[in-house]
């Protein structure tokens, strides 16, 4: 039992690592990893019993029967507990640790029957799986392959439908020709039986002619009937028919055939000229309009040989239009053909060269012009859009005030208010021009009763010097007569005849002179600017003075000056009036001392 | 335009002299011969049968008239009126009769074509062709009256003899290669005979004049082939007119075709100038397309207006029956102005019975059914 002892738990007892390992094991039985390591675990526990035999010794017998206990009480084991056979003893009771051991056997068992049946599942599995993997494999091959197949397929469909529609195309082209066919063969017949049919009624016709004739048998003898035989046409003799006639009428025939012929011929020539100068022309422009490329695109070389060969074929070229007929003349027409077909060439390819050498130069100038247009562009158009939001505003603006004014007529309080702000300021303004126009007037008024006051000085002086002078006169006229004793006294008459009628007179020009005195004082007295008649203006005065000029170039329009340019109008009448008074008075005057000479 | 009054005429048989002085019209068996200017009537001869065909001699001194039926020839004098002449062709009857060039001679072709009777006013000699072939334009002189071509048949195969007008001389006898000759007609300057098939062949064979085959021209196989050949005036090209509606015009150098000339049935040719007659009574017009004209003015009557038509135009076509024989389409006929700068051609089954240009090749005149249309061409300035 003591062997029986130390074996059982060397063999029960399998360590920490290995303990620990069959609980992770029994914790999750169904991980591979756990099952590998309870493999490995199982088979490290089969082998490494020494190290094991650790677990258990003669001193910590309780301590693993505790521990065991616990351990088959975690594992859900309900079988007994292992107790020590006595306690404080170094054994165990067996029925308990037999009990035990046999359900950790069993355990053992299952799991290990478990293990077999996973590890079949497993590999079955496995193999499964890689089953399905091939077949998965195979499969997508398989699926690759049909799918070129079918683009195969579709390609050759693709090929066949082409192939059709051509055949359809051909098809019916050939239907088409057919019928074509059809339709000339049955003109063709038409035609042809057209024919038959007339050849048949002539047929039938001569047939019957001929049974006619035949029948007749009286044959009505072609005849001519002339009068009498007409002279030839050309007036000439007929001649006879003879083998000279003949052959005279072959050389006619022939003559006539030569000199058509010979006449082609030499328009031909000239033709053939005409093209050969024209060939040559265009050879030596040609030759010109590429040689001052050529150095810069090709070799030197090159060109000098072309162009060796082109004089050449020039000097050849002459040779031959001076009109040699030799074999050469053929010759160098095939070399001037072909020399012009070269350098027809290149110039093409120069041609071709040059036009997309244009056309890239181009493509950039468009672009350039593109950018350059764009900029410019939209230059124009920031400004054009400037100019629009201003007139916008311009229009908004406007709109607002006209809304305004628009307004003022429905809000009476606003509108009286504006009215009378506005009458204000136009009254203001009226006020204004009243008082300039007053001030005017005064000014005005004042340089008239100056000049007044000077016309009447003036008259006054006049007077005086009229007096004066008739003084002077009368003085004179006595002084000269012989009777002069006699004049004295008649003189003084007279005198006093003129005095007395000067005096009338003198009271007349003084009335006069103080009717428009008066006149004026008249016009003084009044304060409206009344435009009167007999105002005498200043710038009456001042022109019967010869001191102004006439009154049309001092014509004012402005507010407070028309009534004044108004009386300076009236007044010129007036001046005139005034001074044919004047003269007047002056012919009254002068009458009166005609009259008293003559007396 | 002015019209004198209506003169009665029959047959159609109503020709001016070649000197264009006098004008011969033909009324049942009456022959009246009026003035040009004044159009009164200088002579009046009777025949004996009702004329069927009358023809001017090339000097304008006598007159042709022939009675087909009964087989006789009058020929007729304006300078001597006592003048007659007769020619009975006896038994052997008489299809058609023609003058010779000098207008000395007169060739009568016998029923069935049996032969060409030659009678001479000079000599009242006689002579015979025979064999000549039945055919569209058997007989051709050259325009200097030198020459004439005669196209013969005989054992199935076509030959043209060429005789000498002088004295009926025969110069040369050819076959030629043709199926069935249906027109041969000399060049202008007398040195080309050109020669065609039959509808049923395109086939243009070209002579010179000694016998000698210079070209042949054929344009397609099978399809119906020429209708109608004409000359330029210059003998420069041939115009040949045919059933596809083509005109190709071949030179005279390399007798090769060097353009054609379409007729379709909607004209869309930013050149072309297409005049249609509007006419006020409802009545069928007649649409006229002209080939190469540049501009041109019409003169008409006053019933009818004629319109340009804005391009492009579609000229209503009639298609004929294809089963009929010699169908009314292709070029029917053409002419060549007198300068050769233009070419009339009608296609189609217009009712144009002729078209002919004026001397001097600036105007064009169309004689239909019932219409008659004249066609002025501006002539361009010319830069030189």
């Amino acid at each position: 039992m003591g062997e029986w002892w130390t074996t059982v738990p060397i063999e029960s007892s399998l360590g920490n690592f290995d303990i620990s390992s069959i609980s992770h094991a029994t914790m999750s039985p169904s991980k591979q990893n756990n099952l590998l390591s309870m493999y490995s675990s199982l088979s490290l526990s089969k082998s490494s019993y020494s190290v094991i035999s650790a677990f258990c010794t003669e001193d910590n017998i309780p301590q693993c029967i505790s521990y065991i206990n616990q351990e088959l009480a975690s594992l859900g084991l309900s079988s007994t507990c292992i107790e020590a056979s006595s306690p404080g003893a170094a054994g165990l009771n067996p029925v308990p640790a037999l009990n035990a051991t046999y359900e950790l056997l069993q355990i053992h068992r299952r799991t290990m029957c478990s293990l077999e049946e996973l590890e079949r599942e497993q590999l079955k599995k496995s193999s499964t799986l890689e089953h399905v993997q091939m077949n998965n494999s195979r499969l997508k091959d398989q699926l690759e392959l049909s799918i070129r197949e079918k683009s195969g397929l579709h390609e050759m469909e693709r090929q066949l439908q082409l192939k059709i529609k051509t055949l359809q195309s051909c098809l019916k082209t050939e239907k088409d020709e057919v019928q074509k066919l059809q339709n000339i063969i049955a003109s063709r017949a038409s035609q042809y039986s057209h024919d038959a049919k007339r050849k048949e009624r002539e047929t039938a016709k001569l047939k019957e002619r001929l049974s006619q004739l035949l029948v007749d048998r009286k044959d009505k003898k072609l005849a001519i009937d002339v009068l009498n035989c007409l002279g030839r046409s050309d007036g000439k003799r007929s001649h006879w028919k003879t083998a000279k006639a003949a052959a005279s009428h072959e050389g006619e025939m022939y003559k006539s055939l030569l000199s058509d012929y010979e006449a082609s011929q030499r328009s031909l020539m000239l033709e053939n000229a005409e093209l050969k100068k024209v060939l040559q022309q265009m050879k030596k422009e040609m030759i010109h309009v590429l040689s001052p490329r050529q150095p810069s695109i090709r070799g030197a070389t090159a060109d000098d040989s072309q162009e060796q060969a082109d004089s050449d074929l020039e000097d050849r070229a002459g040779d031959s239009s001076r009109g040699s007929l030799d074999k050469s003349c053929e010759h160098a027409r095939e070399q001037l053909t072909n020399s012009i077909r070269q350098q027809w060439r290149k110039l093409r390819n120069h041609m071709e060269r040059l036009d997309s050498q244009a056309s890239q130069v181009q493509n950039q100038l468009e672009s350039n012009k593109d950018v350059i247009s764009r900029e410019t562009h939209e230059d124009e158009m920031e400004r054009m859009r400037r100019e629009v939001q201003q007139c916008k505003e311009f229009i908004d603006a406007q709109q607002q005030l006209l809304q305004q004014q628009l307004n003022t007529s429905f809000d009476d309080e606003t509108a009286a208010l504006l009215n009378d702000c506005y009458t204000l300021e136009e009254k203001e303004r009226l006020k204004e021009e009243w008082r300039l126009f007053e001030e005017q007037k005064r000014n005005f008024e004042r340089e008239r009763t100056n000049f007044t006051e000077a016309a009447i000085r003036l008259g006054r002086e006049k007077k005086a010097f009229e007096e004066d002078r008739a003084s002077w006169l009368k003085n004179q006229f006595l002084n000269m007569t012989p009777f002069t004793d006699r004049r004295r006294c008649s003189s003084s008459d007279g005198q006093s005849a003129l005095s007395i009628r000067s005096e009338p007179e003198m009271r007349m020009s003084s009335s006069k002179v103080q009717l428009p005195k008066s006149s004026t004082y008249t016009s003084f007295s009044t304060p409206k600017p009344a435009p009167s008649a007999t105002v005498p203006s200043t710038t009456e005065l001042y022109r019967t003075l010869r001191l102004i000029p006439d009154p049309s170039s001092t014509r004012h329009s402005s507010h407070g000056r028309w009534h004044e340019s108004s009386t300076i109008e009236d007044g010129e009448s007036q001046v005139k009036a005034k001074s044919r008074l004047r003269c007047g008075d002056l012919s009254i005057f002068s009458l009166g001392e005609d009259e008293n000479s003559l007396t | 335009m002015n019209f004198s009054e209506v003169f009665k005429q029959s047959n159609q048989l109503c020709k001016v002299s070649p000197d264009g002085k006098y004008l011969a019209t033909c009324v049942q068996y009456r022959l009246v011969v009026r003035d040009v200017s004044t159009l009164q009537i200088l002579q009046l001869y009777t025949c004996l049968d009702q004329i069927s065909h009358m023809d001017w001699s090339s000097d304008s001194l006598f007159i042709l008239c022939a009675m087909y039926k009964r087989g006789l020839v009058q020929v007729w004098s304006l300078e001597q009126p006592d003048w007659h002449c007769k020619i009975d062709e006896g038994s052997i009857g008489l299809v058609s009769s023609r003058w010779s060039p000098d207008g000395r001679h007169i060739l009568n072709t016998t029923e069935f074509h049996l032969r060409v009777t030659v009678w001479s006013l000079c000599t009242k000699a006689v002579s015979y062709i025979k064999y000549p072939k039945a055919c569209s334009k058997g007989i051709d002189f050259s325009r200097d009256g030198c020459y004439m071509a005669l196209a013969e048949r005989r054992d199935c195969k076509d030959y043209v003899s060429v005789f000498v007008c002088d004295d009926w001389h025969l110069l040369r006898h050819f076959e030629t290669e043709t199926q069935d000759l249906a027109g041969l007609e000399w060049s202008p300057n007398g040195c080309v005979l050109a020669v065609w098939d039959s509808c049923l062949e395109y086939k243009v064979l070209l002579y010179s004049l000694d016998g000698r085959l210079l070209s042949t021209y054929s344009a397609y196989e099978w399809s119906l082939g020429v209708k109608s050949v004409t000359w330029s005036p210059s003998s420069q090209f041939l115009a040949i007119g045919s059933y596809d509606e083509k005109v190709r015009i071949l030179n005279h150098i390399t007798w090769k075709k060097i353009t054609q000339f379409e007729h379709p049935s909607t004209i869309n040719n930013t050149k072309a100038v297409v005049y249609k007659e509007v006419e006020r009574r409802p009545v069928v017009s007649d649409d006229l397309s002209l080939h190469n004209i540049t501009v041109g003015t019409t003169l008409f009557n006053t019933q009818s207006k004629y319109e340009i038509c804005p391009l492009p135009v579609q000229i209503p076509v009639v298609k004929p029956d294809p089963d009929r024989a010699n169908p009314k389409i292709g070029i029917s006929s053409l002419a060549f102005s007198a300068d050769g700068r233009y070419l009339a051609t009608k296609n189609g089954g217009f009712q144009v019975q002729s078209l002919s240009w004026h001397c001097t090749g600036d105007s064009l005149i169309l004689l239909g059914k019932e219409q008659l249309c004249l066609c002025y061409m501006e002539t361009e300035q010319e830069d030189k």
